[in-house]
């Protein structure tokens, strides 16, 4: 499986061909525009940019009025200040306003991992679940990066995309399609699933790799890219969940109200019961190190995932 | 068209009349906040504000954004006024289901943004203002803060890109009444010496009596105060102004009239109503 580029990478060059098509669309940083990878948009567009300094609320609002006269705004922050900082400019301004900006937390989860957890952003999904009329999408790779800014840029709804650091897998066939609140199979189990991975953003990869040493042990497993946590695909939920004798989510995020949590909810209120492990990040002071290092501690390495199932299954 | 002084000057009396039932009706409001700015709405929307309800989706229009959401009976009144809705819809405020609560909200015609929590109005209005300048629109946008907001650091982030993207197209009114919820501005916390923190952050200021509607007509014309930088008007205020005991008193921030009070006002509000309705005296020739 080929190694593509970091998503932020990819999101620095698609909002570059996203502007040259549309004049409308805007980026807004904070003195971030070096770690979204946007030095290149500024300089081809330098119409396009707003600078605001360091201030994250004053960016979600600016955003906000801008994108109330029509323009295409991208509000862009690193997603642990973006997400809680502005969290109150991010409700009322954009989501109850009802104003179609498109907050864009780069850096997100534990890329930032060395810096410690004032860098961190392992709440912003559960932060943001809670508040009517915003979507949320986590890209696994390259692919879901360009599918989902394509679908922000015509969408009149608010959303909140975040993007790491790392360079991310091809993990898409050609002319897979792609649509918000739609998961994507990586994998297929079959009728007699042994154990599903539900897994969003740079967990999914994780997940895709530990179904592949499974597999390999003859353990059947089916690998969900649920991008989009919220609104949830439950039709990809309980299809999975009534087809496979466990489920695993996985997510670069607190096991409290993400990708996990929105699964489990779900599931319960449908009186659907299986073997289920959220796999994320527990309440503790989060360790540091790489991101990749700050994986392996919680068990987000292909082997950590498969010992998981492993369990599960009995 | 253009009201006279002495038309705004009535016009100001009915909208507090207003203000004041409305409250009583619904009860709940904010009642001095309400009659503090109300000069500088009845202002703003009757002859300064290029937009109307059949302009409201023009995106030419100038925007007022009220930042001190909670003096939203000021807005619904003056909105009702210049005919966006009905008067009679301001019965339902606060009812179940209502879309007029009490903040302001899009889903009342009229009304540009959602607010109410303090601090957010500022930014949303440099957004508007910058969106202006990028498109070459010859709008301006209009946003109204309370002193006591003024303690939200968002209002100086705003401000410091207000300065920066030099918008000469937006102009933010404060209304300086000296009162919040718990006491004098001075006592919660310090806000003097307003003038030189505005001007040292890179807006041309005016103060004005905001009470006084001929003041506040000859100084919206001068706008932008200065090329290439925001314009600031301290609108010196009263809070409660227009009835005697709800002046300058904390406790109306948003205490809600009982039947005696509202009589009371009710009252006074038709004494000064008959007063300046009153021919002005001949001149005798000499």
């Amino acid at each position: 499986m080929e190694l593509g580029l970091p998503n932020l990478e990819e999101f620095g060059r698609t909002l570059v061909r996203l502007g040259q098509a549309d004049r409308d669309v805007l980026v807004v940083t904070s003195d971030s525009r070096g770690s979204a990878k946007l030095v290149q948009f500024g300089k081809t567009l330098p119409e396009q940019i707003v600078e605001v300094g360091i201030a994250e609320q004053n960016l979600v609002g600016i955003s906000a009025g801008l994108a109330s006269t029509g323009k295409k705004v991208f509000a862009v922050s690193p997603a642990c200040f973006l997400t809680t900082r502005a969290l109150e400019q991010i409700k009322n301004d954009v989501a109850y306003s009802d104003n179609p900006v498109k907050v864009i937390g780069i850096s997100a989860g534990v890329s930032y991992g060395s810096l410690g957890s004032t860098h961190h952003s392992l709440h912003d999904f559960a932060a943001l679940r809670c508040i009517n009329n915003i979507d949320i999408v986590a890209p696994a790779d390259n692919f879901e990066t360009r599918a989902v800014l394509q679908a922000a840029v015509e969408s009149p709804r608010p959303i909140y995309i975040r993007f790491g650091k790392q360079p991310m897998h091809n993990l898409h066939a050609a002319g897979t399609k792609f649509e918000v609140g739609k998961a994507i199979t990586l994998m297929e189990g079959g009728e007699a699933t042994d154990v599903t991975y539900i897994a969003t953003g740079e967990a999914v990869p994780v997940a895709f790799f530990a179904a592949q040493q499974l597999a390999k042990e003859g353990v059947a497993c089916r690998v969900i890219s649920m991008h989009t946590v919220k609104p949830l695909d439950k039709e990809a939920l309980f299809h999975a969940a009534t087809h496979s004798r466990a489920l695993i989510t996985v997510e670069e995020h607190s096991i409290y109200g993400g990708l996990g949590g929105a699964c489990a909810e779900a599931l319960m209120e449908a009186g659907i019961s299986l073997p289920f492990k959220i796999v994320g990040f527990p309440d503790e002071y989060t360790v540091t190190g790489s991101q990749r290092d700050i994986f392996r501690h919680y068990g987000i390495t292909p082997e950590g995932l498969a010992k998981t199932a492993r369990k599960l299954l009995g | 068209m253009s009201l006279s002084v002495q038309e705004l000057e009535i016009k100001s009396n009915q909208y507090r009349q207003t203000i004041f039932t409305i409250i009583k009706d619904s009860g709940a409001g904010h009642t001095g906040g309400s009659l503090s700015c109300i000069d500088i709405l009845n202002v703003l929307y009757n002859n300064v504000l290029r937009v109307s309800q059949e302009t409201f989706a023009d995106p030419d229009r100038d925007r007022y954004i009220q930042s001190k959401g909670h003096s939203v009976e000021a807005l619904y009144t003056i909105l009702a006024d210049r005919g966006f809705f009905p008067l009679a819809e301001l019965e339902t405020i606060n009812n179940y289901r209502s879309h007029f609560v009490g903040h302001p909200t899009r889903k009342v015609n009229g009304i540009e943004q959602n607010t109410g929590a303090l601090g957010h109005g500022l930014s949303i209005a440099v957004g508007m203002a910058i969106a202006g300048k990028k498109d070459q629109r010859d709008y301006k946008v209009y946003t109204l803060l309370g002193d006591g907001e003024l303690a939200e650091g968002s209002s100086w982030e705003a401000s410091m890109t207000a300065a920066h993207y030099k918008l000469d197209n937006l102009v933010v009114i404060i209304d300086r009444n000296g009162l919040q919820i718990t006491g004098t501005t001075e006592d919660v916390m310090g806000l003097e010496p307003l003038i030189d923190k505005f001007q040292a952050f890179g807006y041309a200021v005016r103060t004005v009596d905001g009470n006084d509607v001929a003041a506040l007509n000859a100084l919206f014309a001068q706008a932008p105060f200065e090329e290439g930088k925001p314009s600031l008007v301290l609108a010196q205020t009263v809070k409660g102004k227009g009835i005697s005991f709800t002046e300058n008193a904390v406790v109306w921030h948003h205490h809600v009239p009982t039947d005696g009070e509202y009589a009371l006002a009710m009252q006074e509000l038709a004494q000064a109503s008959q007063k300046l309705l009153e021919p002005a005296p001949i001149q005798e020739s000499v």
